[in-house]
């Protein structure tokens, strides 16, 4: 072992020698990617230098992945008659029962739209939606976060929702010309505000890293939450539209001694199954800016309203 | 010492393969054992070529896998650097290692570059949630006898 470093010894000062210029770019490198990372992680200014490196990659991206959906669509396209038509009957089916939902939806945006007109709420915000597929490309394991096919091209922008037929997938977090990164509601990074759909009790999930469970954080011991009941999102904090579920809480702990419950909650979209997934398109920044100064004015109204009900002793709006 | 020459196509192509190969969808469980190519690949070079193949392209593409892995920038960047740095001092020796001891280094970088990681992660307070993290360099050390033959015989074919 002693004899192994001196050997090194000896050729590390004759590298040095020799390579001065080597051990000076080493510690050149070494110190860029520091205060690159330093940057990168306090700072929210490299969105350009992502959105440009996120350009720069996609077609290695896009060249993975086609050849991977190509021969799924070779899998299909070798199905047999007999598959598809009884695929095709049960769509059918599946479509016709939707539509007798949509009546029903139908009649009862209606009679919202009337009730909210009734107690001069402002109408909920429309939406609109856009497919995008996730590409089929590895990254990092420790990382919850996957790639879509949309860009800054199809006027995909940062931080836009994005969900899958089931539930809350998670956010745009980089934007490239052709692609885009999304944050998954199961990253340790992410944070999304919730409502108990049962009781109404506001809290914030977090998520522990990519196929754990999300947590339900700060939330007291005597809140009233159970295993089972169904969380959507608030809609507080202006980043997600209200009432898209988020998943279901599956275990409560209460250790005595806490302050806080353990809550452990499972993710309602199919984080790790979903290939097409829906980018919901809101406001515009400025418009969310109008929506924030008016939900202030809309609570300064409420509060006025409040005190004018409490004179005038009418509980019954 | 003499360096033995080297086919550009070979270099640059190897180089795609490793970068496609990190990029290869699997499922989660199998993502956890892939090997690190790219980093592989740029260890070969290294070896067989050092005066192709600097740290500073190795730092360049680290930083590429940073961009398509969604880690910090600077993050592969500073693990592919510090590993094919000290990978540089050991490599004429490593050169003339047997099979066996060679991978037995090559453990040793693999998991010096996943410590590296691993440390940042921690530092940002996003350490991996599995202790199969470090799984991948076993596999890395499994692979390399073929990816040091392949390359090796690839080149010379189209060397002469």
């Amino acid at each position: 072992m002693s004899q192994m470093i001196n050997v090194s010894n000896e050729e590390h000062t004759l590298l040095f020698k020799h390579n001065t210029a080597a051990a000076w770019r080493f510690v050149f490198l070494f110190l860029i990617s520091i205060v690159l990372m330093i940057y990168d992680h306090r700072s929210s200014q490299t969105e350009k230098l992502h959105s440009s490196l996120t350009t720069l990659v996609a077609p290695l991206q896009f060249s993975i992945s086609k050849p991977i959906e190509i021969a799924e669509w070779l899998k299909s396209s070798f199905s047999t008659h007999q598959q598809l038509t009884q695929e095709n009957t049960n769509l059918k089916s599946q479509l016709l029962l939707q539509k007798a939902e949509m009546q029903k939806i139908i009649s009862l945006q209606k009679e919202n739209k009337q009730l909210r007109a009734l107690l001069r709420s402002t109408p909920t915000l429309q939406t609109n939606y856009q497919v995008a597929q996730i590409l089929a490309v590895s990254l990092e394991p420790f990382l919850a976060q996957v790639i879509l096919d949309k860009g800054k091209k199809q006027y995909v922008y940062k931080g836009q929702p994005v969900i899958d037929s089931t539930g809350l997938m998670g956010q745009v977090i980089q934007v490239g010309d052709l692609t885009s990164r999304v944050m998954l509601v199961s990253d340790s990074r992410s944070a999304i505000p919730v409502q108990d759909e049962r009781t109404g009790v506001r809290a914030i999930v977090i998520g522990q890293g990519p196929g754990r469970l999300l947590k339900l954080i700060n939330v007291p011991q005597t809140s009233d939450i159970r295993v089972g009941d169904e969380l959507t999102t608030s809609g507080l904090g202006l980043k997600f539209p209200i009432g898209y579920p988020v998943g279901k809480v599956l275990k409560v702990e209460n250790y005595p001694g806490q302050h806080f419950s353990t809550i452990s909650v499972r993710p309602a979209a199919n984080l790790e199954k979903s290939r097409q997934v829906l980018l919901i398109e809101q406001k515009s920044e400025a418009e969310i800016k109008e929506a924030k100064q008016d939900l202030k004015n809309i609570s300064k109204e409420q509060e006025q309203d409040q005190k004018l009900r409490q004179t005038l002793g009418n509980t019954n709006l | 010492m003499n360096e033995a020459r080297v086919n550009y196509f070979v270099l640059i192509f190897s180089i795609f393969l490793g970068l496609f190969l990190e990029l290869l969808p699997a499922p989660t469980w199998a993502s956890w054992f892939k090997p690190e190519w790219l980093l592989l690949v740029i260890l070969f070079w290294i070896m067989y070529a050092p005066s192709k193949l600097n740290v500073t392209l190795a730092w360049i593409l680290g930083l590429i896998l940073d961009a398509l892995t969604g880690t910090l920038l600077g993050e592969h960047a500073l693990a592919m650097l510090i590993t094919s740095f000290l990978f540089l001092k050991l490599q004429r020796r490593f050169k003339l290692y047997p099979i066996w001891q060679q991978c037995l280094f090559i453990l040793l970088f693999v998991f010096l570059y996943q410590f590296t990681i691993f440390i940042i992660q921690g530092a940002i307070d996003q350490l991996p949630g599995s202790y199969f993290y470090w799984g991948t360099c076993l596999t890395s050390m499994i692979i390399w006898p073929w990816i040091y033959v392949l390359l090796r015989d690839w080149n010379k074919k189209f060397v002469k």
